[in-house]
């Protein structure tokens, strides 16, 4: 009697907080609106537990409570994505926990139940191995022996479910735990900046889970909010991969890395500027255009580009603006965060599509930490793994000024030929420094 | 087949409600899917009800645990990120 009074107050309040999140002002209440929901639901379905389950099912809470908001309080925001990745995981786990309890349980159709434990615990796994990714800079030198090894396991699966028609609590841990490996295996090999689209994927992965325990209950507010969630995942795995012009199979598949013909030419001249000459061009510059990447987050140097920005606008008047690629950093929108962490004016933050045009009549380009996202070979080079992903036109403005730590190539392991342009200075070092060394500079002037 | 209906509505009530997120809060709408696909949590006491084993309430325990984690830390990372997106007069009101 309760649930269906209060059901549809609870979806209402869901579906209104993710409307919330359409416009930034209003977005701080939309979360507010989730938790209230959140309370509701917890208050509601505690409420009916069973007296001798329910102390130690409260302190399950609190103890989860606990470490979620010490998990939370504690992650720096450049960090921010492996805290998602280890979330997602928790997600997939939690779910795939209820559809071992729920296999020996006399009334829900075994497909369903096997499908909650596979879809929860590749989640689990992935996402275990999107943290470690994300969380150590660790990457995988040779992917094959993790391919063959995530086929095995595919094998060892398909025996199990095939064997699993009893459903013995033996088979169905079997089952959970071979396919927590293989999604690890499955998903280690995955380059780094394809990080942003192995998240997103996991989301949605986490929200079927919750789908799939909906459907094994029968619960329609499992069901909603699910959906609600798996549509986020897929919606943003979709603009990621169009932003990187991949698909799925191939950010799967075929890493970056496993480009062998693009052997790195590290002896081309290029023009190795000085913090004075930096800071000269952004002084006399009318506009220049920022264009943060992953190095800004690596580097925590946000602050301080910030407050460059702030400086030039302020002392020299010089109009200055940020331009954010949709996968720049390692998930959506992480560049829009770190920028309003260091309390960036949002009324200077363009997207691609918004600030491209603005290039050519730009003075200075000021890019940090940011590689393939400005890659003239998008454009021109048919075989190259670049060809026709979207970029920031970097390449047309008067000055190009990058920061960067090492003359490296990006994680595409691809030249960039913004480098040796005649009106290219490269400022070799980490990113904070460099910035805080032309604050200094410009400052004094 | 009502459950069925329901999944297929609250497929086109999700994409229209996401397409709909601006591209600046992406971050923040996963962290708050995270925080809310926490609400699996009711599969857990829901399935207290119908336990016929012994290990099976400590299973829940559990997914009581991780879905809490989700939900907390979750909802808490995101309210310090949109905090940070909050226009500057609106900062004090809380």
């Amino acid at each position: 009697m309760m649930n269906n009074i209060l059901y549809p107050i609870i979806f209402i309040l869901f579906i209104s907080s993710i409307n919330a999140l359409s416009e930034p002002k209003k977005a701080y209440r939309g979360n507010q609106l989730a938790i209230f929901a959140m309370a509701l639901t917890l208050i509601m379905s505690f409420y009916q537990i069973n007296e001798t389950y329910l102390l130690p099912a409260v302190l399950a809470l609190v103890c989860g409570a606990l470490v979620g908001i010490t998990l939370a309080a504690r992650i720096k925001m450049p960090n921010l994505p492996q805290l998602i990745a280890l979330l997602n995981g928790f997600g997939g786990l939690s779910a795939g926990i209820i559809g071992i309890t729920e296999s020996s349980g006399p009334n829900h159709p075994l497909g369903l139940i096997l499908l909650i434990i596979i879809i929860g615990f590749i989640t689990f796994g992935g996402s275990t191995a999107a943290f470690l990714k994300l969380a150590t800079s660790f990457t995988l030198k040779n992917s094959l022996v993790m391919r063959l090894t995530s086929a095995i396991l595919l094998f060892l699966i398909a025996i199990n479910i095939y064997c699993t028609n009893t459903g013995t609590l033996e088979s169905i841990l079997g089952l959970a735990l071979l396919t927590s490996l293989w999604g690890f295996c499955f998903i280690l090999p995955i380059g780094g900046a394809d990080m942003a689209i192995v998240i997103s994927l996991l989301n949605a992965f986490s929200g079927w889970s919750t789908v799939a325990v909906g459907f094994s209950l029968e619960n329609a507010l499992l069901i909603i909010v699910g959906t609600l969630i798996g549509s986020s995942g897929i919606i943003l795995t979709h603009i990621m991969t169009k932003a990187m012009h991949r698909n799925i199979y191939q950010v799967i598949f075929q890493p970056f890395t496993a480009q062998k013909e693009q052997n790195y030419p590290s002896n081309r001249p290029f023009h190795q500027g000085t913090i004075r000459d930096a800071a000269f061009l952004l002084e006399n510059a009318h506009k220049v255009i920022i264009i943060p990447g992953f190095g800004m987050a690596a580097a925590n140097a946000q602050n301080e580009i910030v407050n460059m920005a702030q400086i030039l606008k302020t002392k020299f008047n010089v109009k200055v603006k940020f331009a954010i690629h949709p996968v720049a950093g390692r998930m959506p929108g992480h560049m829009n965060v770190l920028l309003a962490e260091a309390d960036a004016d949002s009324n200077d933050i363009y997207e691609l599509k918004d600030i491209n045009q603005e290039f050519p009549t730009t003075d200075v380009a000021f890019v940090i930490g940011a590689n393939d996202i400005t890659n003239p070979i998008a454009k021109t080079k048919k075989d190259s793994p670049l060809y026709q992903m979207p970029i920031l036109e970097v390449e047309q403005a008067k000055h190009i000024l990058i920061v960067k730590r090492s003359l490296s190539p990006g994680y595409a392991q691809i030249d960039n030929p913004l480098f040796y342009k005649d009106n290219t200075l490269m400022l070799l070092g980490d990113a904070q420094k460099i910035t805080k060394q032309i604050i200094a500079e410009i400052e004094n002037d | 087949m009502t459950i069925l209906n329901i999944f297929i509505l609250s497929c086109f009530i999700g994409y229209f409600a996401i397409w709909r997120v601006t591209p600046v809060l992406h971050s923040s709408l996963m962290s708050v899917t995270n925080a809310i696909s926490g609400i699996v949590i009711i599969g857990a006491t829901e399935a207290f009800n119908e336990i016929t084993d012994y290990p099976e309430p400590y299973f829940l325990y559990v997914a009581i645990f991780f879905a809490a984690i989700n939900i907390f830390g979750g909802f808490y990372v995101s309210a310090r990120m949109l905090n940070m997106f909050k226009p500057k007069d609106q900062n004090n009101d809380e």
